[in-house]
């Protein structure tokens, strides 16, 4: 990866506490499982960001290695990778994502 | 490009010879499935962990030749 990706991906998480790396934008995602976290995320009522992949080719392919996660979407909360569709669908269901914002000191 | 329900068991099988694997191809496509993989491996790891580690046992094919793949991991249960 590019030094100055690295430098643009670390950038944008150390500025948003609540970030999604995702496939379209929240409001016409451009994947199921962009959809499915975009989903939970506005149930729960947590504000976020987002960033749009499709829309930049050097950090669709280095979040990849940033994260050493091979899908999109990926969640990060105050610069911590809380993980992809699965792992977010799981904790939401089995309550630990509200426990897990309410931790990290996130309000919805 | 797709891979079978089958290649994708072998390919968690060689790296977790314990685990209990189902595997399920959710849309008949070849190319959507989901994997519950039960494994000692697993256990005291969290799920990023854990699911990095599926990843790896993939050999680079997550993302690429199989586009989605759905997991559960879990330690097996006392």
């Amino acid at each position: 990866m590019e030094q100055d990706t690295k430098e643009k991906i670390e950038n944008i998480i150390n500025d948003n506490e609540v970030l999604l790396f995702m496939k379209g934008t929240p409001v016409m995602p451009q994947c199921g499982f962009s959809a499915a976290v975009v989903g939970v995320l506005s149930h729960m009522g947590i504000k976020f960001n987002s960033v749009n992949v499709l829309e930049d080719p050097e950090i669709r392919e280095g979040i990849k290695e940033f994260s050493d996660w091979p899908t999109i979407p990926q969640l990060y909360v105050k610069k911590e990778f809380v993980g992809g569709c699965d792992i977010i669908r799981e904790m939401h269901e089995n309550g630990e994502l509200t426990e897990y914002f309410q931790e990290a000191g996130i309000n919805s | 490009m797709a891979m079978t329900a089958a290649e994708i068991e072998e390919l968690i099988l060689k790296s977790f010879p314990d685990a209990k694997v189902t595997i399920d191809d959710l849309r008949g496509d070849g190319d959507h499935y989901a994997a519950q993989i039960v494994s000692e491996q697993f256990r005291g790891l969290t799920r990023v962990q854990q699911h990095k580690m599926v990843y790896s046992a993939m050999d680079g094919k997550m993302g690429n030749e199989l586009h989605a793949l759905a997991l559960n991991t879990s330690a097996p249960k006392n």
